[in-house]
C-alpha cells in the first residue's frame, strides 16, 4: 500500500455497497480499508487509524453508523466521519443534527443519502480532507 | 394499587363529607384490569376553585354539581372540554333538566347521577366511570403502540428495499460510465450481483404480499382435502437445486399418503420456508431431515438441520418481522426477514405451534405442531 495515500475506512453490511464505495475511492486515488460489520470496524479502528471514515448509518443495530463514529471520535478526534443512509429519504427523517445538545453526541461530521454520485462524493471526501 | 385523584366541586359540605365517607376504603375492581383502583378525593366549594385545581394537578375523575356560588358546574364542564383534559366528568345535580343534560352531554359529561343519592348509587357510578377511563385509556395508547410498530414497520422496509436498488444503480453507473474499460466481461461480477439482488428483492416483495395478506384478513383462504405429502415433495423439489450446490442430504421420513383438510398453499409457504432455512443456514456435505407425522392431537413438521445453528438470543428474536440474525456467517446469505415471521402466523392461522430448538455450531430443530381438531373445521 502506498505510505502516502489517504486511508478512507469504510463500513457497511451491504457487500455491494461497500464494494462500490471502495471502488470509488480507490478510482478517486485512496487507499480503502474496509470492515462489513460494526464489530469488524471495530477491531480495525483498535489497530488502524484512517484519514476518514464513511460509515453506514443500519448495520446489525439500527444506530450503528452513530455508535461505530461516536467510538472513533473517542479514539481519535481529529478524524472526519460520513455517515451514509439509505432511510432518509424514504421515511422523511432527518438524520442532521438539529440542535447542540444533538451535535454533542452525534458525531458524524456529514450525512450523505445512498446513491450519491461519485463526484459528488469525490468532492465531500476532497473537502473533509481539506484537500 | 392503582389512585385515580376525583376532584369533587359541590359548595354543600354535607355532601362533600357524605361522598368522602362513601368512598373511603372503596375499590374498584374488574376482571380485565391488572390492579384495583382506589379514589383519592380532593374538594372544591366553587367552579372557580375547581378550575384552579385542574390547573395545577392532575385529575382523573370530576364529580360536578351544576348549581355552584360563582360559575356554573356546565361552565366547569365547558373548560375541560375546551383544555382537552384527560379526565372523566359525571354531573350530580338536583335539578337534572332536559337542556342541562343535553348541554352537559354535548360537552362530554359522561353520566348524571341525581341528587339525593345513596351510597350504592354513587358507588356504582364510581364503577361504571373506572371501567369507562380504564378503556378510554387502554384505547388510546393501543392506537399509539399500534402507530409506532407500523412506522418502525415501514422504515424498516423501506431500508430493505432502498438497499438493493441502491447496490444496482450503483453497479449500472460504473457500467454507463465504463469505468473498467468498454469489454463487457469485466463487469461480470457486477452483473450477476445486480441479479442476485434484484432476485432477493423479488422474494422480499413476495414475502411482503403474503404477510400483508394474512394480516388483513384479506388473504382467501381455499380450504380442501390436501394430501401434505405432495405439498410436502413439491417443497422438496423446488429447494433441491440449492441443496446439490452445497452437496446437502435431504432425508424425509414421511408415509407416501397423509390426507388433511387445510389451504395447500398456506402448508407450501410454511414447508417451504422451514426447507430453504434448513438448506441456507446448514454447511457444505450437511444433511436436512423432513419428519411428517400424525398422532391423535397434531400434524407434526419437523425440519432438522446440521448448520449454524443459533445462540439463544438469537432463539429470541426469530419470528420478529425483519429479524435477520446478522453474523459473519450469515452476511452473505440473502433473505427477506419475513419468512419465519409468515411462518408463524399462517401457523396460528390453525392455532398451531411452532418450536424451535437450536445450539449454535451444530445446527436446528423446527417443530410445527398443527392440531388435528383444526385441520378438520378450521
Amino acid at each position: 500500500m502506498d505510505k502516502n495515500c489517504k486511508k478512507i475506512l469504510i463500513a457497511d453490511d451491504d457487500s455491494d455497497y461497500l464494494e462500490q464505495l471502495k471502488f470509488h475511492v480507490e478510482s478517486f486515488g485512496f487507499c480503502a480499508l474496509t470492515a462489513s460489520s460494526e464489530a469488524e470496524c471495530m477491531e480495525t479502528l483498535k489497530t488502524r487509524k484512517p484519514d476518514l471514515a464513511i460509515f453506514d448509518l443500519m448495520m446489525n443495530n439500527d444506530d450503528s453508523g452513530f455508535i461505530l463514529s461516536y467510538r472513533l471520535k473517542k479514539l481519535y478526534p481529529d478524524v472526519p466521519v460520513m455517515i451514509v443512509t439509505s432511510a432518509a429519504s424514504v421515511t422523511g427523517l432527518n438524520f442532521e443534527p438539529a440542535d447542540e445538545s444533538e451535535r454533542s453526541w452525534i458525531k458524524a461530521d456529514r450525512y450523505l443519502a445512498k446513491g450519491i454520485r461519485p463526484d459528488q462524493l469525490h468532492r465531500e471526501i476532497n473537502k473533509l480532507l481539506k484537500l | 394499587m392503582e389512585t385515580l385523584n376525583m376532584l369533587i366541586v359541590d359548595d354543600e359540605p354535607g355532601i362533600r363529607t357524605g361522598i368522602h365517607r362513601s368512598l373511603k376504603d372503596f375499590t374498584v375492581n374488574f376482571p380485565f384490569f391488572d390492579d384495583d383502583y382506589n379514589f383519592d378525593l380532593i374538594d372544591a366549594e366553587s367552579g372557580e376553585q375547581a378550575i384552579s385545581i385542574l390547573e395545577s394537578q392532575k385529575v382523573d375523575v370530576v364529580l360536578l354539581d351544576n348549581k355552584l356560588p360563582g360559575i356554573e358546574g356546565i361552565d366547569v364542564l365547558e373548560y375541560i372540554n375546551k383544555k382537552q383534559t384527560d379526565c372523566v366528568v359525571m354531573m350530580i345535580t338536583s335539578y337534572a333538566s332536559i337542556d342541562l343534560a343535553l348541554r352537559a352531554t354535548n360537552n362530554g359529561a359522561y353520566n348524571f347521577i341525581p341528587k339525593p343519592f345513596s351510597s350504592q348509587d354513587l358507588k356504582s357510578a364510581c364503577e361504571s366511570i373506572t371501567k369507562h377511563l380504564f378503556l378510554k385509556r387502554m384505547t388510546r395508547k393501543m392506537k399509539y403502540e399500534a402507530k409506532q410498530v407500523r412506522f418502525k414497520f415501514l422504515s424498516v422496509l423501506s431500508h430493505e428495499l432502498k438497499s438493493p436498488i441502491n447496490a444496482i444503480e450503483g453497479y449500472l453507473r460504473i457500467m454507463k460510465d465504463r469505468q473498467m474499460g468498454e469489454n463487457i466481461s469485466a463487469y461480470e461480477k457486477m452483473i450477476d450481483r445486480s441479479i442476485i439482488r434484484l432476485d432477493s428483492m423479488r422474494g422480499l416483495i413476495m414475502d411482503m404480499l403474503d404477510l400483508t395478506k394474512i394480516e388483513s384478513g384479506t388473504k382467501i383462504r381455499t380450504l380442501s382435502t390436501v394430501n401434505i405429502i405432495d405439498v410436502a415433495k413439491t417443497a422438496i423439489d423446488s429447494i433441491y437445486p440449492v441443496a446439490i450446490q452445497m452437496n446437502i442430504k435431504i432425508i424425509p421420513d414421511f408415509p407416501e399418503e397423509m390426507i388433511v383438510n387445510a389451504d395447500s398453499g398456506e402448508i407450501e409457504i410454511i414447508l417451504n420456508n422451514l426447507l430453504s432455512n434448513a438448506v441456507k443456514y446448514n454447511r457444505e456435505n450437511g444433511e436436512v431431515k423432513v419428519l411428517i407425522g400424525i398422532d391423535d392431537d397434531n400434524l407434526n413438521f419437523v425440519v432438522t438441520d446440521t448448520g449454524i445453528g443459533m445462540s439463544d438470543i438469537e432463539q429470541s428474536m426469530l419470528f420478529r418481522e425483519f429479524t435477520r440474525i446478522k453474523t459473519d456467517k450469515t452476511k452473505n446469505l440473502s433473505g427477506s426477514g419475513l419468512g419465519l415471521s409468515i411462518v408463524k402466523k399462517i401457523v396460528d392461522l390453525y392455532h398451531g405451534t411452532i418450536e424451535v430448538r437450536s445450539k449454535s455450531d451444530f445446527g436446528s430443530e423446527f417443530h410445527v405442531k398443527l392440531p388435528v381438531s383444526c385441520l378438520k373445521l378450521c
